[in-house]
């Protein structure tokens, strides 16, 4: 084959944008968040995040070394995933099982399918999913937040308390409020309480254009809708957990949600409808990650269903 | 037949021609019993008797089985062994009749058994077919047994139920359970792949004369229907 004819397909003309600007965007869109996660969860938090950014950049040079293949950890894609891994994990989770962690998005989930672009399913959700059915006990050891060096201690997640509360034996643990759950005073994984950063970080990356609100608002809009209808507290069920945080930088991700933004529409959509679904009726507390892993998978599908009419060209049919 | 074709007959199965890891036959029970190391013993120990036994009694019987009704004939003979099987698991080894459950009956569908029936012993001698059961029901066993003992060592910190990281690490359950049997099943693949450098099957044998299924599909995915066997479709 002639290696000098190049043989693209559109677009032909690019912006001066780069995949490593996106993400050092991405990046500092985190930071906030985690600044507040080491006044609430202490310092160990910074430790982990630190940990889990490190291994993860160290597994994709070592993959993309042994496999002889270009060097991408300059695109600063290891380092978002190591940071939002760690967002998802609770801050007392022991390093080598964030190693894990680390390996199993960058390694299984990145770099096996072909390295960035090519994955099918988002590495950080994926990680946690796996350390979730792996480590029950250390993964669900929540640490109550603390304030910056006051004594540790264990608590129950919002929606693992709702769970309780709503069987018969609970309803003495009183909820947390909403101003406690808006600014991240509960307990949780270290990056998902405070929705006020995180939502700041998405502010951001809006107005940066790095993302569009679509996916976000869809997937949070259709989980306060929902479970307003199916009699929860709506107000409770878009604050607890890592809704936020997974609307706002797992579902808008580029490579695993769909391009189009009725396909992101879609896609928000079917989130926030399996999320209310997982936590209202099945057994785990939290459906978040399981709700945007099912529908990483069915991308594909949703990109096909929303294939947009070329400029002068025939529609295209749905297959 | 000389004595070192023999031989290769025997062991055919267990590498070059593994029914589980090359031929990817068998692939439900694999996957399902395959999560701790006795488990996957026991399967295998089942299975290969199965198949020894229907292996010899289809080779007797290939002159007088019709060809158009030559399944339900293979999977009667097996089924009567599977039976005999289950009923000597259950009286000798109550405990992996209970870690099997419906597996174990169910290796009257299992497709290896089948289509050592259908590829090899409708065609060869009672001793070749004999042969070509052990060795197949070998690497049955074989590959079960590996993927049983890196689950069960990953999954539970234990090794035929003897400790071996159990209460020091905490062990990665996922490997107990689907997604973690898929993965050391592909990882596994991947393995052998590399270390055969992808010459464990032949290229001629990819085709519909190696494919084990061939007779069953009739050739379905050429689209071209082998003349003798029109009438079954």
């Amino acid at each position: 084959m002639n290696k000098n004819l190049v043989i693209t397909s559109s677009p032909h003309f690019r912006a001066a944008t780069t995949t490593r600007d996106i993400m050092l965007d991405v990046l500092v869109a985190l930071i906030p968040t985690l600044v507040l996660s080491v006044f609430i969860f202490g310092f160990r938090a910074l430790i982990l995040s630190a940990f889990c950014v490190i291994f993860c950049v160290l597994c994709e040079y070592v993959y993309r070394r042994l496999m002889k293949l270009s060097f991408t950890i300059g695109d600063l894609s290891a380092a978002v995933t190591g940071l939002i891994l760690a967002f998802n994990l609770p801050v007392s989770l022991p390093l080598w099982m964030a190693a894990i962690g680390c390996f199993i998005a960058i390694v299984i989930v990145k770099q096996l399918f072909g390295g960035i672009g090519r994955n099918f399913a988002n590495p950080a959700i994926t990680a946690r999913i796996a350390l979730t059915i792996s480590f029950v006990g250390p993964m669900t050891n929540w640490t109550a937040p603390r304030l910056f060096l006051s004594d540790a201690a264990t608590s129950a997640t919002p929606l693992a308390l709702a769970d309780a509360a709503t069987s018969a034996t609970a309803g003495v643990t009183a909820l947390p409020g909403y101003m406690d759950m808006f600014l991240g005073m509960i307990s949780g994984s270290i990056g998902e309480t405070c929705k006020l950063t995180l939502l700041i970080g998405g502010l951001y990356l809006v107005l940066r254009k790095v993302i569009t609100p679509t996916a976000p608002l869809a997937f949070v809009g259709t989980v306060f809708v929902l479970s307003w209808a199916l009699g929860a507290d709506p107000v409770y069920h878009i604050l607890a957990g890592g809704l936020m945080l997974g609307a706002i930088f797992m579902a808008t991700d580029y490579v695993t949600t769909p391009t189009t933004e009725m396909g992101k529409l879609i896609f928000g959509v079917g989130c926030g409808l399996i999320t209310v679904i997982i936590r209202l009726y099945a057994g785990y507390p939290e459906g978040v990650s399981f709700a945007i892993l099912l529908m990483n998978i069915v991308t594909p599908h949703i990109d096909r269903l929303c294939t947009i009419k070329a400029f002068g060209g025939a529609r295209h049919k749905a297959l | 037949m000389e004595k070192k074709g023999r031989l290769s007959l025997l062991f055919n199965g267990v590498i070059k021609e593994n029914p589980v890891l090359v031929l990817l036959l068998g692939t439900c029970p694999t996957l399902a019993v395959s999560t701790m190391a006795v488990n996957g013993l026991g399967m295998g120990a089942a299975a290969t008797f199965v198949l020894i036994c229907s292996n010899v009694v289809i080779a007797m019987l290939k002159n007088v089985i019709p060809d158009k009704v030559r399944i339900p004939c293979y999977i009667v003979i097996i089924a009567g062994f599977v039976t005999m099987v289950q009923l000597i698991v259950k009286a000798y080894a109550p405990e992996v009749d209970q870690a099997l459950g419906l597996f174990l009956p169910l290796i009257v569908v299992n497709c290896i058994i089948l289509g050592r029936a259908e590829m090899f012993a409708s065609k060869n001698s009672v001793l070749n077919s004999a042969l070509d059961g052990l060795g197949m029901g070998l690497g049955f066993t074989l590959a079960l047994l590996i993927m049983g003992s890196v689950r069960e060592i990953l999954g539970s910190g234990t090794w035929f139920g003897i400790p071996i990281t159990a209460g020091r690490i905490d062990p990665m359950s996922i490997f107990l359970l689907a997604p973690g049997g898929f993965f050391v099943y592909g990882t596994i693949i991947a393995a052998l792949n590399k270390l055969t450098k992808g010459r464990a099957i032949k290229r001629k044998s990819m085709g519909c004369d190696g494919c084990p299924s061939a007779a069953a599909c009739g050739g379905a995915g050429t689209g071209q229907c082998p003349p003798d066997k029109e009438g079954q479709s």
